[in-house]
């Protein structure tokens, strides 16, 4: 490594890392990175109504949120929404990685691959509006509009984001644990309960809680999709926005920021966690 | 002995494989089919859609028409019946094209630095600062629309603080324009880049930047003739995964665009709601993922000729 190089004892001070104006550039990055949420976040404990000027500290927003009946509905949804979406996908995505890993080339490997893969690969919009186009022809068919559709759509683009952490995790487990269960008459759904499944667990969990803050977060799909009257959380706002705004949305803002700042802190303890 | 059963020299072996493979198929199937029924199938769905007749309100005729094609480019006269260049579509395609290349430029002139200056912390420190460029990326998109929409709108954080400074007198009409949408996007896909250069500069073998110094290069020297072709890679990637969701962005646009500053997205939500041509806008939208796989497949040569090069 270059710390212990001749140079930089030799000429103190003189690092060939150092390049002019990349530390001011790169600390202005980090700033400018933080300084619009953290205005939002201190805007949604404003008193007044206006969006400019401070008055004060409040939590008003936050109760008026809170009691908006639109706000609560929206958040259920969003959190039945995200719930069974991020489990059914996390389910099919450990499965997906444990037939994908730790083998030699199989036929169809690729495609799977590709398959589970393609909702990263194509934009946003356009499986929006594909999935408008067959759900709505369903919807007309057979008249049903209830939530499914939703978690349908949700439950397939979240399996990609839970399959790359299950996948990272089996790539780098020990096999020869599983082996020495087998060599002590493991059967192979005991092997699986007892060493496997422990061993893989947080790297399951950390695709569940990936899939769980996707789901949580999209906009795109679910304006699309919904039926009226099925707005989550990200839609609802989308909506206020059209209307005057109020610091109720910075309010709602905070919340989801805070959801979502813990479950990425969590996620990256999990999988920076060496075992 | 009561039953012997012979088996060819590998006979077993392919038995045993077959029956691997086909127990990797079943273990893979909820995935595949949840991704066939609601991401992959429907986007075939769409192409035939792009081949029908637009309906009177929204969805489709089932007649055959190649109008959902041509209309991306020409639109019949409503007087005289000619054929007209779609000069609204041309203008919002390269609308489209423009800003995701500013937007790819601008996260690279901070994106760069940003990812040195992580790289070259000491290893401990790396963890944390990665972290917080991480963060924001996982954090919601609207969100972080929402909080440039705060930034930039006339009575925002920014124009009150020139006004009160004394540079302007009036606020700055910032939203609803082009440089909106271009300030948002470098905003939220920013992260994108610095991650991907990072992982380059992090495998960066500083001896060889030792030895440009040795050899009387400046610190601009060693950086354009020695660093920059060896972060090459990160800097293609990173470059790839901005511009993409650039050119197929619809949240930022649609909020810091407003109506009339269309982008691809927008241009293609447009034939589903008020446009009530969705022939149109399968094509666009088929049209959209086109250019995408071809931004993936030019990534893929270079990124294979450079391992081959190395």
């Amino acid at each position: 490594m270059a710390e212990n190089s001749p140079l930089k004892t030799k000429a103190r001070g003189y690092s060939v890392k150092t390049l002019p104006g990349f530390s001011v550039v790169a600390l202005f990055t980090l700033v400018a990175l933080y300084a619009p949420i953290v205005i939002l976040v201190v805007y949604s404990f404003n008193q007044g109504t206006s969006l400019a000027v401070w008055e004060g500290f409040s939590l008003r927003w936050y109760q008026q949120a809170a009691a908006n009946e639109a706000v609560q509905d929206a958040a259920l949804r969003s959190l039945i929404l995200a719930i069974s979406a991020a489990s059914v996908a996390t389910v099919a995505a450990t499965m997906a990685a444990l037939a994908t890993t730790r083998t030699r080339h199989f036929p169809g490997r690729t495609m799977i691959y590709a398959l589970i893969n393609q909702p990263l690969m194509v934009p946003e919009i356009v499986t929006a509006v594909a999935l408008l186009i067959v759900f709505a022809a369903i919807k007309v068919w057979t008249g049903h509009t209830s939530m499914i559709y939703l978690i349908v759509a949700h439950t397939a683009f979240c399996v990609p984001f839970a399959y790359l952490p299950i996948r990272a995790r089996l790539e780098t487990m020990d096999n020869s644990l599983e082996a020495a269960a087998q060599d002590l008459y493991a059967s192979r759904w005991l092997t699986f309960r007892r060493v496997t499944l422990p061993l893989m667990w947080p790297g399951i969990v950390a695709g569940l809680m990936l899939a769980f803050v996707i789901s949580l977060d999209d906009v795109v799909i679910t304006e699309f999709v919904k039926s009226a009257g099925q707005e989550t959380l990200p839609t609802y706002m989308l909506g206020q926005l059209r209307r005057v705004v109020t610091p109720e949305v910075n309010a709602i803002s905070t919340v989801i920021l805070l959801a979502g700042a813990i479950l990425v802190s969590l996620f990256f303890l999990l999988t920076n966690r060496r075992v | 002995m009561a039953e012997t059963q012979t088996y060819q020299p590998g006979e077993l072996e392919a038995e045993a494989r077959a029956a691997d493979n086909r127990s990797r198929w079943l273990l893979s199937l909820p995935a595949v089919v949840i991704i066939t029924c609601a991401a992959a199938g429907p986007l075939l769905v769409m192409v035939l859609y792009s081949f029908l007749t637009p309906g009177d309100y929204g969805n489709v005729k089932w007649q055959f028409s190649l109008d959902g094609w041509t209309n991306i480019f020409v639109q019949r006269d409503i007087f005289d019946d000619t054929l007209i260049w779609a000069d609204a579509h041309l203008s919002i395609f390269w609308r489209s094209l423009s800003l995701s290349l500013i937007t790819t430029i601008l996260t690279l002139l901070f994106g760069v630095p940003t990812a040195w200056f992580i790289a070259t912390q000491p290893a401990n420190r790396r963890q944390f600062w990665l972290f917080l460029v991480t963060v924001p990326f996982w954090t919601n998109l609207l969100v972080r629309t929402i909080a440039i929409q705060e930034l930039i709108r006339s009575e925002g954080v920014i124009n009150l603080a020139l006004m009160k400074v004394g540079l302007i007198d009036e606020p700055i009409q910032m939203m609803f324009t082009d440089f909106a949408i271009g300030f948002g996007m470098t905003y939220v896909y920013l992260p994108l880049m610095v991650l991907p250069v990072y992982a380059s500069v992090d495998k960066l073998d500083f001896r060889l930047v030792e030895a440009a110094h040795d050899l009387y290069a400046g610190r601009w020297t060693a950086f354009r003739r020695v660093i920059l072709p060896l972060i090459k890679p990160g800097i293609i990637a990173g470059s790839i995964l901005v511009f993409i969701p650039s050119l197929g962005a619809y949240v930022t646009p649609r909020v810091l665009g407003g109506g009339k500053n269309l982008m691809f997205g927008n241009l293609i939500e447009l034939q589903f709601g008020a446009g009530r041509n969705w022939p149109l806008g399968a094509a666009l939208s088929l049209m959209l993922m086109l250019a995408v796989m071809v931004a993936l497949i030019w990534y893929v040569r270079v990124t294979s000729r450079e391992q081959a090069d190395g």
